[in-house]
């Protein structure tokens, strides 16, 4: 029996890194193993886990769109132990990651219809990884919009593609900070999300448009009404669950929510299932 | 495999102990440490503790140890180094002597570690194990094995059933082919004549619920907040009951040993506060109400939906354990006599 256990980690190579905000870094990846780069598939909206060795593991999405091929990445807050532990790596160092795990955006099934995205503060790496998606799919999807919002304009993470979607003339962008988090040559909206998102309406196109949600549990709550009144069904209505994971193979028990297993079932959900789920997210 | 039914005497046991122990086989047993009985490597019978109702540790640790790892790296000038466990010196086992509800947790674990993403490291060591479950004479206030789906001479996880029918006299039921392993080629193995009445030798014990109810009842009471908060007023979140329950399985995975060290899966407890607590500071169950209907939740109602098996073995060690007396056998009554 030399089969490879469930929680051995693939090597992973610190490539390049970004620093996003003070404590926010994004990371780029490689295979150590070219072989084992070669054989990874994900799909998006999957998640993995990260470790330090010696340090611990957390988790992560992946960051990065499977339509870029050959590393993958991930981006952090640094919060506890194995984050800034991650946060002290440079270029060249190696790491775990074990993963693709979880389910998928249904970007397929998304196809000719409007996508509209809506994030809050850390939670745009998921999103992320699937608006790069179905932005390399372009000519599949009809309009593309992105809510974004922070708390601060320096809590903004990706802002240089944030500037590169903005200037695009396919993609409507709407960023916002909290009020008192703007600067004097603020040029976004100043207000909380679902509030934006409620006066940016008129110009956004609900009929035959997928809303994907990924936010605080705060701004998840409050941005769903809206939606709702703006005639999104909970069937349309994407979001992500952020559950503490520890194994993420449906084994040690954390992440349930009721009989679902986020790890497994999720952690992409729509609105109409949460409705018939325990509220333990 | 048709169960195949012997007679045997203390003496044969006594021949079965060497022989596993010649052909390097561990043995787990009931074995007694100053005031408590629980599992030990023992390599005689004459060191095995049979008389108890229950030990106090349950038997999982044999396939899922409090502590165990999931393999070695070393970690030098950037470059990782990661070991393997070697499956193969897993150590043969056999685990003699344990309750019928405890052979019957086994189904539970499994269902757990090799739905989806099997876990090889629990299917390893669950491959090397022997099942000898001795039957029970006597049960106690705690006990409820037959309220769901078990009892006193059950053979659902056992390898080998043993039931005393005399003084050093043992009706022995081998169930599988691991069974008939373990007995092997020893002689001194009689038939068993016709008039050997098993039953007569098993404890009496009646069902306290229905278990067909449980899982409606829990559905029903799930939103039932002021329910729960009664339910669980005295729980100190201590966890004292996943630790001693035969299926209970959550975990943490944590590193030692620094740059050079292990990573180690670790019991946990859905009962403890930090075990869903997110760095963020938000916590999806923020309090021991919601836990403990989590931990019923889960036994009672998410794993006979999801892995078609119950997570409550009827063992009463949570019970026994509890250091504010909380019984589960009267928490799950009450919860089927709940009105809607």
């Amino acid at each position: 029996m030399s089969m490879a256990g469930i929680f051995k980690p693939y090597l992973m190579k610190i490539e390049h890194i970004i620093d996003e905000t003070p404590d926010v870094k994004t990371m780029r990846l490689a295979f150590a193993d070219e072989q084992e780069g070669r054989n990874f598939a994900f799909r998006t909206g999957q998640f993995g886990e990260y470790s330090v060795f010696g340090e611990g593991e957390c988790t992560f999405c992946i960051a990065s769109p499977p339509t870029r091929r050959g590393y993958i990445e991930c981006t952090f807050r640094k919060m506890g132990r194995v984050t800034s532990s991650l946060a002290g790596l440079e270029p060249g160092e190696t790491i775990g990651f074990r993963g693709p795990y979880g389910n998928i955006f249904p970007i397929h099934e998304w196809e000719k219809k409007n996508l509209l995205f809506i994030a809050g503060g850390i939670a745009l790496p998921p999103m992320r990884s699937v608006i790069w998606n179905v932005l390399d799919l372009r000519d599949r999807y009809k309009d593309i919009t992105i809510v974004y919002g922070a708390r601060t304009v320096a809590d903004l993470v990706y802002k240089r593609e944030l500037t590169e979607w903005a200037g695009r003339a396919d993609v409507k962008v709407i960023t916002t900070v909290d009020p008192g988090g703007e600067t004097e040559d603020w040029k976004g909206e100043i207000g909380f999300v679902p509030t934006v998102l409620d006066k940016a309406a008129p110009a956004i196109a609900s009929r035959d448009t997928v809303a994907v949600v990924c936010g605080p549990p705060v701004m998840i709550k409050f941005t769903f009404p809206v939606l709702t009144k703006l005639g999104f069904k909970p069937e349309a209505i994407f979001t992500t669950l952020e559950n503490r994971m520890k194994c993420g193979v449906g084994k040690c028990g954390r992440c349930n929510v009721g009989k679902y297993f986020v790890c497994k079932d999720g952690p992409v959900f729509t609105l109409a299932q949460l409705k018939d789920m325990p509220q333990e997210y | 495999m048709e169960s195949d039914k012997k007679l045997i005497g203390r003496s044969e046991l006594e021949k079965l102990f060497s022989q596993w122990q010649s052909q390097g086989t561990r043995i787990l047993a009931p074995k007694k440490n100053n005031d408590t009985i629980d599992f030990a490597l023992v390599t005689t019978l004459a060191e095995v503790s049979l008389d108890q109702v229950q030990t106090v540790q349950s038997a999982k640790t044999s396939v899922f140890p409090r502590v165990e790892e999931l393999f070695s790296f070393t970690s030098r000038d950037g470059r990782v180094v990661i070991r393997e466990r070697d499956r193969n010196a897993l150590p043969a086992t056999v685990l003699f002597g344990v309750r019928p509800c405890d052979a019957a947790a086994f189904a539970a674990l499994k269902a757990i570690f090799t739905w989806d993403s099997p876990d090889d490291l629990f299917s390893a060591r669950m491959e090397k194990m022997t099942v000898i479950a001795v039957s029970c004479a006597r049960a106690d206030a705690y006990c409820f094995c037959t309220s769901v789906g078990g009892g006193p001479g059950a053979t659902a996880g056992s390898d080998m059933l043993l039931t005393e029918t005399g003084p050093g006299e043992y009706l022995a039921e081998i169930v599988s082919e691991k069974g008939l392993m373990a007995v092997g080629e020893t002689s001194g193995l009689r038939p068993c004549p016709a008039n050997v009445n098993k039953e007569a030798h098993l404890a009496k014990l009646e069902p306290a619920f229905a278990r067909e109810k449980v899982a409606p009842a829990l559905a029903r009471l799930f939103d039932d907040a002021a329910f729960w908060a009664e339910q669980s007023l005295r729980c100190l979140g201590c966890g004292a009951c996943a630790y001693v329950c035969p299926t209970c399985a959550c975990f943490d995975i944590q590193d030692e040993g620094g740059g050079s060290g292990q990573r180690l899966r670790c019991w946990d407890s859905c009962g403890f506060g930090l075990f869903t607590l997110h760095t963020s500071g938000h916590n999806p169950r923020p309090v021991q109400s919601q836990r403990w209907r989590q931990r019923l939740m889960h036994k009672f109602a998410y794993m006979p939906e999801r892995q078609q098996v119950l997570g409550c073995v009827g063992c009463g060690r949570c019970s026994r354990a509890c250091p504010v007396d909380m019984n589960i056998l009267e928490h799950v009554r009450s919860i089927t006599e709940a009105k809607p």
